[in-house]
């Protein structure tokens, strides 16, 4: 019985925490934020030097054939460094796809690409969890049309993992004929999303599994999702204390005063257990299949719920410096509101967990 | 991530289920929660002993069953248990905060005089710390002993004494060294609930039950030697025991209980033709508790493996109290919701539901947020200890204790 990370996990997590530490500082996250294309090559290099990029891919197409969990353990400190890197879409569920659902052609060929950094690989599932304004893929007969909304880890993709409205997973080449990406610029400058209209584009189906692949691909992103945003609450709640520890008014650290220590400790309270939560839907996602939905839903709306209130109270904490640009604590902010909307806002992603349970009345 | 407890305890599991399988028809019922136990409830606990399944690690001089410390038998027996829905060993003042102190801090002759009767239900105890004056701030209590005779004489008033009624003895905080600065001037006393100058009045609370008294000492008489710990220890003495408190009011099993309960309840109430369940409000809400339950859960899970290996719990564990009171709670104020108007019958009405215990439990456990250390005193210790944030100034440590145990006696004639 050990619940916790192993001593590999550990020695991961202190390894990625010092390659964005030295190589993505708050300044170079201001530069990227600043440029069309936010993603920076140079951590996305570092973090690949680390195997980073072949973490999900399977050890005989050339990567480390990791778990969910280790993925977690990277993507709360990509939250914590707010680091502008693709990863979700790119480094886990491109991966988990080509690996659950495609050939062994679209195998042999991706995987050990995107182990080696070669290749990155955008994923476009939105519209199986809500449709809005109107956008949807239908395919037929190896041709996409329509519009996929939010498209993740967008620029630079090679190609993009597509959703049709039937749950199938399509793989389309950045390049081809009929598809036109169009970026989306969000609150979050330090991820990258867009949109891809498809007319007639020409696309590999992978498996028709009615939709399995698609709805493991949710859990996960789910999961690395609730992790970005536990590091990010993470960094916002040392920052409220740091803060709260060196600014003094009316003669005192502000840290003393009960209204501002107890703001810090109820950012505390309600955060760490969400990190138990995040572990143990990392650990269910490979290890209790049966669970690993219903519990990637908790992990996804309760860590969204418990972050808003982080990031609201720590800016808060921090007065008027906040809530200007002087600190950046807004890239934190950001962040942990991207991580809230994307894949399912909670009260969608609670609606799924009833209907998982099978509480939701058919009438 | 390892979440098997490995094969030897699967073993020991295996053992837990046929005990339980073979003697659970000598249990007693479950709601047999009496402050002074039935004799079967004792017959129940003494057998339980015997197995080891409670009293477990105590040594066998004492009336345990002495066991070496195993973090996850003692898991594994409560979630036996609480899976076959039967109750396990007594649990009450005397022996999750007296017996823990006494192991600790007693002398051998006390270990050997009160744990194995307390153990068995034979003596019941009620503890004596807060007073009108020293809630939160508890060192600040005034209740006094000064010494005549050979004998303690103690005069003052406690409060928030659940059981006092039927307690046999008493573990009662009172200030020996009226000159000694606050925490240094207090003694940890034992002596019996039927020693003359004792009154014992319930405090009804809102739930309209008197769960807890006040009692009020006149001239009470204590031998000298009846102390656990020396004179003046006595608040060091006492925090050994209120860390058990607050490990004692944090179970995870116990939240996910009331939220299968809630669950049960949501799907058996109507509103109209449709289940309460089926409205997407109150199933949202259902939901967002869940995952809360299920975060505590798994939090529960890392503070025990940190246990295991030896470390410490750090803030897993500092934040274990607030949050799952709050949490039981919101549990019941759900399950309020979720009845509608049927949600405010209590008092045994007619349409009653459950004997009114959601609302008993929304209301008791408000109390529960505020007893055994407040939420906002949860928040300061979260802070100080768990965050390291500056420290309230604190006029308590320069400051002298103020009044003479002489002031006492009037103090009390106010409080009447």
């Amino acid at each position: 019985m050990d619940f916790g990370l192993s001593q590999d996990q550990q020695m991961l997590r202190d390894a990625v925490s010092r390659c964005l530490a030295d190589t993505s500082p708050l300044s170079h996250v201001r530069e990227c934020a600043e440029r069309d294309n936010p993603l920076s090559d140079q951590v996305l290099r570092a973090l690949n030097d680390l195997g980073v990029a072949g973490m999900l891919v399977p050890e005989e197409h050339g990567g480390l054939g990791m778990t969910l969990l280790d993925a977690a353990v990277v993507a709360e400190q990509l939250g914590y460094a707010v680091a502008p890197v693709p990863f979700l879409a790119s480094q886990v569920l491109a991966p988990i796809a080509l690996r659950d659902a495609g050939n062994e052609e679209q195998k042999a060929h991706w995987l050990p690409k995107i182990a080696s950094g070669e290749a990155r690989i955008g994923v476009a599932i939105s519209e199986t969890i809500e449709v809005r304004d109107g956008a949807g893929v239908s395919s037929a007969a190896g041709k996409l049309n329509g519009t996929a909304l939010f498209a993740l880890d967008f620029e630079g993709a090679d190609a993009h993992i597509v959703a049709d409205s039937g749950g199938r997973l399509h793989l389309v080449g950045a390049k081809a004929s009929g598809l036109k990406a169009i970026a989306l610029t969000t609150i979050d400058r330090t991820r990258s999303v867009g949109e891809l209209r498809f007319d007639g584009a020409e696309a590999e189906p992978l498996a028709d599994d009615g939709g399995v692949a698609t709805a493991r691909l949710r859990d996960a992103g789910r999961v690395i999702l609730a992790a970005d945003s536990l590091g990010a609450g993470q960094a916002m709640i040392e920052k409220a204390i740091d803060y709260a520890g060196q600014r003094e008014q009316f003669g005192r650290l502000i840290g003393s005063f009960q209204a501002v220590k107890h703001m810090c400790a109820e950012m505390a309270a309600r955060h760490e257990p969400c990190r138990s939560l995040v572990w143990y839907a990392a650990h269910a996602f490979d290890a209790v299949p049966n669970e690993a939905s219903l519990v990637a839903c908790h992990a996804k709306s309760h860590t969204a719920e418990v972050h808003r209130f982080v990031a609201r109270t720590s800016t808060e904490v921090h007065g008027g410096m906040g809530f200007t640009d002087l600190l950046g604590l807004h890239y934190w902010f950001k962040r942990i509101g991207f991580d809230r909307q994307v894949l399912g806002g909670p009260e969608v992603v609670r609606a799924e967990a009833a209907a998982l349970q099978g509480w939701t009345n058919a009438a | 991530m390892d979440l098997n407890y490995g094969p030897e305890y699967d073993v020991f599991r295996k053992q837990v289920r046929a005990f339980i399988e073979a003697h659970s028809h000598l249990a007693p019922p479950s709601a047999d929660r009496a402050a002074r136990p039935s004799s079967k409830a004792v017959e129940w606990q003494k057998l339980l002993i015997e197995h080891g399944y409670t009293a477990r690690t105590i040594p066998q001089e004492y009336g345990g069953y002495g066991a070496e410390p195993d973090i996850l038998q003692s898991r594994i027996i409560a979630e036996e248990f609480a899976r076959a829905r039967v109750p396990g060993g007594l649990s009450n003042q005397g022996i999750s905060m007296f017996v823990p102190t006494l192991l600790e801090l007693g002398t051998e002759e006390q270990k050997r005089r009160w744990i194995e009767p307390t153990l068995k239900g034979d003596v019941v105890w009620c503890q004596g710390y807060s007073e009108p004056g020293a809630g939160s701030d508890l060192a600040n209590l005034k209740t006094s002993a000064h010494i005549e005779n050979g004998e303690f004489v103690i005069n003052g008033q406690k409060i928030w004494t659940s059981t006092a009624k039927q307690a046999d003895m008493i573990f009662c905080l009172v200030r020996t060294e009226p000159d000694a600065p606050k925490h240094g001037g207090i003694s940890y006393l034992i002596f019996s609930m039927d020693t003359p100058g004792i009154e014992v009045r319930p405090l009804k609370t809102m739930t309209g039950h008197a769960e807890f008294n006040e009692t009020f000492f006149t001239d009470v008489r204590v031998p000298v030697d009846q102390i656990v710990g020396q004179r003046g220890q006595g608040w060091f003495v006492a925090n050994a025991t209120l860390g058990h408190e607050r490990g004692m009011l944090g179970d995870p099993d116990a939240l996910e209980n009331r939220l299968q309960a809630l669950i049960g309840l949501m799907q058996e109430e109507r509103l109209g033709q449709a289940r309460a369940i089926d409205n997407p409000v109150l199933r949202d809400r259902l939901v967002a508790l869940q995952a809360e339950v299920a975060a505590m859960k798994y939090n529960g899970m890392r503070v025990l493996s940190n246990s295991l290996r030896g470390e410490p719990g750090g803030m897993a564990k500092l934040i274990v109290k607030l949050q799952s009171c709050e949490l039981a709670h919101q549990i019941s104020a759900l399950a309020i919701d979720a009845m509608g108007e049927l949600g405010i019958l209590y008092h045994n009405s007619p349409r009653e539901r459950h004997g009114g215990a959601w609302q008993w439990n929304y209301m008791f456990q408000l109390g529960l947020i505020i007893g055994g250390g407040t939420a906002q005193i949860q928040k300061n210790i979260i802070a100080e200890r768990g965050l390291e944030m500056p420290r309230e100034p604190n006029p308590a440590k320069t400051s002298n204790v103020g009044p003479k145990a002489s002031d006492m006696a009037s103090q009390k004639q106010g409080a009447n």
